[in-house]
C-alpha cells in the first residue's frame, strides 16, 4: 500500500517537522492576524469615510487574489522591486499576516456591528461609564461571538499553508513529494501511503481545533 | 407636594425636524403620568430626552434625583444570568455591598415572581419574563423616576398582562412613573394623569377620567376613536 516508505529511515520524524513548520507559519501569522485585525475591526466600526474607502480596498484585495499569486507577488515582487532578498518564510508570514488581518477585521467589524444599538443605550440609562459598558458589556459579547469565528480561521491557515511549498519551503507536503520521489523505484505505491498519512496528519491537527470552536459556539452562544 | 420632575419648554430637533416643540409639564412625587399619542408622536422620544440618551436643541429638564428606564425589547445583557444583568450597575455605578445588593435582588425577583430564574440566560426567558426582569434592573438602583417606553408594544398579547400587573403594583407603592404605551385600559387604569402628545407638542394635559370619557380636542377624539371598533353596518 506504499505505508512502508514511512518506516525507511527518518522518513516520518521528516513528515511531522514538515507539518511543525506549516504549524508554525501559520500559528505566528495567526497572532499577528488577531492583533492587527482586532485594530482594524474597530477602525472600520468607527465608520470614517477615508478608513472605510481604504479597508474595502483592502478587504476587496484580499477577497479576489488567490493565496498562491499572493505569495508570488511577495516573494518575487520584492527580489525584483528591491533588488534584496527575501525569504520564503518571511514572504508567507507577511501574505498570511495580510489575509488573516483582513479576514479577521472584517469578523470583528460584523460582530460589532451586530451587537444592538439598545445594549449600549440600557447601559447608559443604568449609569454606566462608556469605559464599564465597553468592559462588562459590549467586549464579552464580540470576545464571545469572534472566538469560533478566529478559530475557524486556524483551521483554515493551516490548510492553507500547503501552498507555501510552491515558493519553496519544506513544509509537510513537499516533504510528502520527496519522500516519494527518493522511493519511486523501490516502493511504487509510495504516494498513496504518504498522502493518505499527511491527510490524517492535517486531520489531527486541525480536528481539535475544530472541535474547540464547535464546543464554544455552543457554549457561548 | 414636591416637584420631582419638571421639563420647561423642551425642544428636540433631528437636522431640519422638529420632534418635540415647546414641551412643559412636571410631575409630582408618587404621580403616574402616561403619555399616548399617535406613532412618531415624539412619546418615546420624551423619555430618551429626560433621561439623557437624547441631546435637546432647547428648554429644560430637571430631575430630583436618578431616573431609571425600561425599553420596549432586547435589552437585557444576553451574556449574563439573570442575577447579573440586576447586580451589575448596583455594584459598578453604586459600589454598594455585594451580599446586600444581591439580597435585595432576591427579593425583587420574588415580588415579580421569578425567583426561580435568577441563574438563568435571558434567551431562557419569555418576553415577559425578561421585561419584569428588566424593570427589577431599574427598580434596584433606587431611581426617583421610572420611565417605561411601550414596555409591552413587542410582546405576545398573552404576555402583556404579567409586565402590566408588575408596573400596577408598582403604581400602589407610590413610585413616580412616566409611561409610555399603547394600551388604553391600563393608562386608564394606572394613570394619575395624562398627557396626549401630537406632532410633537401637548395637545391635553389632565385626568384619565376627562381624557377618555370626554376628550376636549378634536385630535384626541380623533387619537381614541381608532381604538374602538363597531361592525359596519
Amino acid at each position: 500500500m506504499g505505508f512502508e516508505v514511512l518506516f525507511k529511515g527518518k522518513n516520518m520524524v521528516r513528515l511531522l517537522q514538515g507539518l511543525g513548520v506549516a504549524l508554525q507559519i501559520s500559528l505566528i501569522s495567526v497572532a499577528i492576524s488577531i492583533v492587527l485585525g482586532l485594530i482594524l475591526g474597530m477602525l472600520m466600526s468607527l465608520k470614517k469615510p477615508f478608513i472605510n474607502l481604504v479597508s474595502r480596498v483592502y478587504l476587496e484585495i484580499v477577497r479576489i487574489m488567490p493565496q498562491m499569486v499572493l505569495l508570488f507577488i511577495v516573494f518575487f515582487g520584492y527580489t525584483k522591486l528591491t533588488g534584496r532578498n527575501i525569504s520564503a518564510e518571511s514572504s508567507s508570514l507577511i501574505v498570511f499576516s495580510f489575509w488573516g488581518t483582513a479576514e479577521m477585521a472584517d469578523l470583528v467589524r460584523g460582530c460589532m456591528a451586530g451587537i444592538p444599538k439598545i445594549q449600549y443605550e440600557s447601559s447608559r440609562a443604568l449609569g454606566l461609564s462608556r469605559l464599564q459598558t465597553y468592559i462588562y458589556v459590549i467586549i464579552p459579547q464580540i470576545v464571545r461571538r469572534l472566538l469560533p469565528l478566529s478559530i475557524n480561521l486556524i483551521t483554515r491557515m493551516i490548510k492553507t499553508t500547503s501552498l507555501i511549498m510552491m515558493i519553496g519551503i519544506v513544509e509537510v507536503l513537499k516533504v510528502g513529494q520527496q519522500i516519494i520521489e527518493a522511493n519511486r523505484k523501490s516502493s511504487p505505491h509510495a504516494a498513496f501511503g504518504v498522502f493518505a498519512t499527511i491527510f490524517l496528519l492535517y486531520f489531527i491537527a486541525c480536528w481539535p481545533i475544530s472541535c474547540l470552536a464547535k464546543y464554544l459556539e455552543k457554549k457561548l452562544a | 407636594m414636591e416637584e420631582i420632575l419638571k421639563v420647561e419648554k423642551l425642544t428636540k430637533r433631528y437636522e431640519d425636524i422638529t420632534v418635540l416643540e415647546n414641551v412643559s409639564f412636571s410631575v409630582k412625587k408618587g404621580e403616574v403620568l402616561v403619555i399616548v399619542g399617535p406613532s412618531g408622536c415624539g412619546k418615546s422620544t420624551l423619555l430618551r430626552c429626560i433621561n439623557g440618551l437624547e441631546d435637546i436643541q432647547d428648554g429644560k429638564v430637571s430631575i430630583e434625583g436618578k431616573t431609571g428606564m425600561v425599553f420596549q425589547s432586547y435589552e437585557l445583557f444576553p451574556h449574563m444570568t439573570v442575577l447579573q444583568n440586576l447586580m451589575l450597575a448596583p455594584l459598578k455605578v453604586q459600589k454598594r455591598d455585594k451580599g446586600e445588593v444581591m439580597k435585595e435582588a432576591e427579593q425583587l425577583l420574588e415580588r415579580v415572581g421569578l425567583s426561580s430564574k435568577k441563574n438563568n440566560y435571558p434567551r431562557q426567558l419569555s418576553g415577559g419574563q425578561k421585561q419584569r426582569v428588566a424593570i427589577v434592573r431599574a427598580l434596584i438602583m433606587h431611581p426617583e423616576v421610572l420611565l417605561f417606553d411601550e414596555v409591552t408594544a413587542a410582546l405576545d398579547p398573552e404576555m402583556v398582562r404579567e409586565v402590566l400587573d408588575v408596573i400596577l403594583d408598582l403604581a400602589t407603592q407610590h413610585k413616580t412613573m412616566l409611561i409610555v404605551t399603547h394600551e388604553m385600559n391600563f393608562a386608564r387604569a394606572i394613570a394619575d394623569r395624562v398627557i396626549f402628545l401630537e406632532g410633537g407638542s401637548i395637545m391635553e394635559d389632565t385626568t384619565p377620567e376627562e381624557f377618555f370619557d370626554a376628550p376636549r380636542s378634536e385630535r384626541a377624539k380623533r387619537f381614541l376613536s381608532t381604538f374602538e371598533y363597531k361592525k359596519k353596518e
